[in-house]
């Protein structure tokens, strides 16, 4: 591992008064999966949008592969095309079928010829189990389904990074499963991943470093076992105790959605 | 509390609540009806019919009030539309801009023309323009000047439309399409303005019949024959036939396109109702 694939350093960001990160260093190498976990509020979600610049931060240095991304003269749209990104709310395009959603960027931004983006976009629809729907329209879609083409989509356009918003949050629980599958298997084939969170079972068996943040910190970061099985820290005892509790568990994540939206 | 007894059935004299409601009906219905008939007996029926449903004349109106007239106002409608949705789209996204004087300009712009009358903008653009511009023509004559002049009034009115529009589609579509890596220009081309569209064109498609309506104005800017569009036409036949049926028959080639656009407009409002429940 020579150079960290994502590297953050020193990283602030506010909203007006309300300073959500105070000072994040984080290194994530090659083929590296990260799952950042935290309390709603914590910042773990402005931080994974600060990695593809979605939000500005107020300080600091973002690099991936290499390339600042803080630099005020870099190409943010080139850089970001390594960068996938996948949402809590999907954010399919509602008006274009399911190819068209995996083709239309492939075209307009890589600048790939028809048949080319074609075959990417089947490709990675086999790759999330979902060639069957290539005709169909996301809103005929489970939620589920939508966030794999969203998977899909984004690995069409060749990212050596992806970035998931807490991928599952927004679906029925009964659904969550089909999604993580498909993020275990890309995880076990190689990419780079950096996952927030609330799925501890997921966490444990696929990352390869969990990291805990509260208040706009990083307060614990090491391997699965060690951060979820053995915390260190009182603050991740206590939001793993309650996260472990299934009938807390549910309030969190309804908090977590209200917060998340508050953030944006 | 038992010893507060409530009346099931307050005793009054009079009416019942249920009578109360049939009696308001039907006095509604009688005032109706009453109406009706007072509008039936006192109007002089005999010179209405005279005055406009002359049938020889309202022959004589045909081929021309629909492969002249109609066909004139509907191209300057069409051409005044397309002039509107241009320059309108360009004043939304002005108003949208980051640059201040751009969102400035735009509703300077907005405010000054959806203020001013569609026959004012008429007579500018057909008197004031020529003189502030001498020697310049507006390309395509007659019809370039109508186009110009709708498309001046309908601008103001479908850019805050487009942009309401563009503001409503939520904004995860913006952000996933710029982290796919398109430029805030190809995002607002591939993914925003599509998705805009959809949601603004009922609203649109009620300017378009706002549109056909403020065509008649093109009489004040003094066409020709061959120019004339259903209320020029009606009303000069109406002149020298003496008689007001070209107004009724010009009148139903107005409904004859408008109605079934309403209708549409009414189709795709209840059809969006449907997409968001």
């Amino acid at each position: 591992m020579s150079r960290p694939e994502i590297e953050v350093r020193g990283l602030h960001k506010s909203f007006g008064d309300n300073e959500v990160l105070r000072g994040i260093d984080l290194e994530i190498g090659q083929g590296e999966v990260v799952c950042v976990i935290g309390p709603s509020g914590s910042g773990k979600s402005t931080l994974l949008r600060c990695v593809n610049l979605l939000e500005e931060p107020t300080k600091g240095q973002v690099f991936v592969g290499g390339t600042e991304l803080t630099d005020p003269d870099v190409d943010i749209d080139a850089v970001r095309r390594r960068i996938g990104m996948v949402f809590q709310q999907f954010n399919l395009f509602p008006h274009l079928n399911v190819t068209e959603n995996l083709t239309l960027p492939q075209r307009r931004v890589l600048g790939r010829d028809k048949g080319t983006a074609a075959r990417i976009a089947a490709e990675n629809l086999a790759r999330v189990g979902l060639a069957e729907k290539a005709d169909a329209y996301p809103s005929s879609l489970s939620g589920g389904q939508q966030q794999r083409v969203a998977i899909a989509r984004a690995l069409a356009m060749g990212p050596e990074v992806m970035l998931f918003d807490e991928p599952t949050s927004a679906l029925d629980p009964e659904l969550v499963g089909d999604v993580l599958a498909v993020m275990r298997r890309l995880a076990r084939e190689g990419m780079t991943m950096m996952v927030v969170t609330h799925e501890m079972t997921f966490a444990r068996e696929v990352a390869d470093r969990v990291v805990f943040m509260d208040g706009g910190v990083v307060v614990e970061d090491g391997s699965p076992e060690q951060v979820i099985g053995d915390p260190r820290h009182e603050r991740t005892r206590h939001f793993l105790s309650r996260l472990l509790d299934p009938a807390m568990a549910e309030v969190e994540e309804e908090t977590s959605d209200q917060v998340g939206k508050s953030e944006r | 509390m038992t010893d507060l007894e409530v009346p099931v059935q307050p005793k009054k004299k009079g009416l019942t609540r249920r009578q109360k409601r049939s009696l308001s009906r039907a006095a509604q219905y009688a005032v109706f009806v009453a109406a009706v008939i007072a509008f039936a007996v006192t109007a002089d029926w005999g010179r209405l019919q005279n005055q406009f449903a002359q049938a020889d004349i309202a022959k004589q109106m045909f081929p021309d009030v629909i492969t002249l007239a109609l066909k004139n106002t509907v191209l300057y409608t069409l051409s005044g539309f397309v002039v509107g949705l241009v320059l309108g789209m360009g004043l939304a996204l002005m108003r949208l801009s980051s640059v201040g004087p751009y969102r400035w300009l735009a509703s300077v712009y907005i405010e000054i023309f959806r203020g001013l009358p569609a026959l004012l903008i008429f007579i500018f653009v057909g008197v004031a323009v020529p003189l502030a511009f001498p020697g310049t023509e507006i390309p395509g004559g007659t019809y370039g000047k109508v186009a110009l002049a709708l498309g001046l009034v309908s601008a103001a009115y479908m850019a805050e439309t487009i942009r309401a529009g563009i503001q409503a589609v939520p904004k995860g579509q913006l952000e996933a399409a710029r982290s796919l890596g398109f430029s805030p220009a190809k995002a607002m081309i591939s993914i925003i303005i599509p998705q805009a569209f959809r949601i603004i064109l009922p609203p649109l498609t009620n300017e378009l019949v706002l549109l056909f309506k403020d065509s008649s104005l093109v009489l004040f800017l003094g066409v020709t024959l061959e120019e004339r569009e259903l209320s020029k036409f009606g009303r000069d036949l109406a002149s020298t036939t003496a008689n007001s049926t070209p107004i009724l028959v010009a009148g139903l080639c107005y409904l004859l396109v408008t109605i079934p656009l309403s209708f549409v407009v009414r189709r795709m409002e209840s059809k969006a109702q449907e997409a968001i429940r």
